[in-house]
């Protein structure tokens, strides 16, 4: 059965300088407060991995929390660019970060992988494009029936994910519904998993027989974060702040704004 | 109904689809075009977004590949891993669409860099979901506006591969797939030349002429020998889509804080 810690207590305890860490989720159930509270903790030398950085590893990049990050889109979703991202890796600010930079289709498919227990993951992929000769992680194998060359990728392991999702029961079992990305994958690779909560509830309301549910086995502890993924969403709960996102390109582009607006918001310290 | 060269590539885009087509969206203007089909000549389409929603009927245009409007009204949203697996490498989508910071006269893409990958002038946001559609659907549409800094003779960084170096260059590397057939502008149509490969010009925009579309690409451009002109935008694409625009421009308005 998971441990259940506050958000604070859970972060001290589960993230460490220097280790492999996944906050996943597929533009909806980002764990936005969890990595807040990354940042309030001051954490540093972290490999983040995360399909699409997103607004929140913009915020750690931008905190000097990250050393390398391993991604597969670092753009912010129909708005622009990640500016802090692009001036770590442009400019080295506040410190220079190493990238090691994958397609979608590889970055599910090494996590599948991963929660499958298999070394490595092999897809059709990668065809033509000059990722390969950029990656040394991106290589091939031979298939053993047809001949065909095919793309393998090592499977992600991480030393801790970190997910939202909509509710946890009291055992600990967890219920995530909407897009569910590569949730399931992710807290099933990784060596650990920590899961960040809207609700904590006496019974799951799981919809179906098939709802997607990580059993509390799976998990090593859970925090009570209501509205944990703002501006991100939860569906069934509230929508996702699209005035924010694009609000955010001002606030990103410039060191200065960037600064502020963390010290306002991430770490309550007036302006 | 006067319009703009921008209402003018999103309707000439959505013309291209059909109600028998399955299409993996990106977002942005094949979002936009995608979602115009289906509310005008295509209402059967099925749209599919990265996220993992499958048949997917927003009424406002998603800011994001996984907006909640996208799942809550989908007929299905399955995980990533799946989408990429069963559905995109599996075969089963006829028309991805693409679009970059570069393009070049084989349709190559760039979306990773602008300048060297070790010390970028520039570090765009990346590949995504694009390398993988550019090879797995049955063909690709690239939706741009022209210019010669995004028309370039040679992609800085070749991140989605189009006709390579041209010619027979995808069948070579084991490509079953027809690669990009339609380059669908703010000025004109391409296609692909059928032995080179080189895109070629098909279609002027209405009042568009050679020197324009010229002046807008980084290489010597060709022209097809029957130069087609687009017919303008309807009223009724006109307002199907300049609703659909007020619409969303309204909802993402909203702070959900």
């Amino acid at each position: 059965m998971p441990r259940f810690l506050s958000l604070a207590d859970a972060i001290a305890e589960y993230v460490h300088d220097g280790m492999s860490l996944a906050l996943e989720g597929f533009t909806h159930l980002i764990p936005f407060a969890a990595g807040h509270e990354i940042i309030r903790q001051g954490r540093r030398d972290l490999t983040l991995i995360r399909m699409t950085p997103d607004l929140i590893y913009d915020q750690m990049i931008g905190t000097g929390c990250v050393r390398k990050l391993i991604f597969s889109w670092g753009g912010n979703p129909g708005v622009g660019s990640l500016h802090r991202l692009r001036d770590a890796v442009e400019n080295g600010w506040p410190n220079p970060i190493e990238l090691e930079e994958h397609s979608h289709a590889a970055m599910a498919n090494a996590y599948h992988a991963g929660a499958a227990g298999l070394p490595c993951a092999i897809f059709r992929g990668y065809l033509g494009s000059d990722l390969v000769h950029h990656n040394p992680n991106i290589r091939s194998v031979t298939c053993p029936f047809t001949g065909e060359q095919l793309a393998a990728v090592p499977a992600l392991r991480p030393d801790l994910a970190i997910i939202h999702a909509q509710r946890a029961d009291r055992e600990g079992n967890v219920l995530l519904e909407g897009i569910i990305g590569v949730q399931k994958e992710v807290v099933l690779a990784a060596r650990q998993a920590l899961v960040t909560v809207e609700e904590i509830v006496d019974d799951l309301r799981a919809p179906s027989v098939n709802s997607c549910i990580l059993p509390h086995w799976t998990i090593s502890a859970i925090a009570h974060a209501p509205h944990g993924a703002h501006p991100s969403y939860a569906q069934g709960y509230y929508g996702r702040d699209n005035a924010f996102y694009t609000a955010w390109d001002a606030i990103a582009r410039d060191r200065e704004s960037f600064n502020a607006w963390i010290d306002q918001h991430v770490r309550g310290r007036s302006a | 109904m006067t319009y703009t060269t921008q209402e003018m590539m999103a309707v000439a885009a959505a013309r291209t689809l059909t109600n028998d087509d399955v299409c993996f969206v990106g977002i942005g203007a094949p979002s936009q075009a995608c979602n115009l089909a289906r509310l005008t000549h295509a209402p059967n389409i099925t749209l599919i977004y990265e996220s993992g929603t499958i048949g997917t009927r927003p009424d406002v245009l998603p800011l994001s590949i996984g907006d909640p409007e996208l799942c809550e009204t989908a007929r299905c949203t399955v995980s990533v891993p799946e989408m990429f697996q069963y559905w995109l490498q599996g075969g089963r989508i006829s028309v991805g669409f693409l679009g970059g910071a570069q393009l070049d006269k084989f349709g190559n893409i760039n979306s990773s860099v602008i300048g060297s990958y070790a010390k970028p002038k520039v570090r765009l946001p990346g590949g995504g979901g694009a390398p993988e559609i550019a090879s797995h659907c049955r063909q690709t549409y690239v939706v741009m506006a022209q210019s010669r800094r995004s028309f370039v003779e040679k992609v800085d960084f070749i991140t989605s591969f189009g006709y390579g170096e041209g010619g027979d260059h995808r069948e070579r590397l084991g490509l079953r797939t027809l690669g990009p057939t339609l380059v669908i502008t703010d000025l004109c149509i391409m296609r692909p030349d059928p032995q080179t490969k080189e895109l070629t010009v098909t279609a002027l925009h209405p009042g568009v002429t050679r020197e324009q579309v010229q002046a807008n690409t980084g290489w010597q451009v060709r022209f097809a020998e029957m130069l087609e002109t687009t017919p303008p935008p309807t009223d009724e694409e006109l307002s199907v889509l300049r609703d659909l625009q007020a619409r969303t421009a309204r909802a993402h308005a909203q702070s959900k804080s």
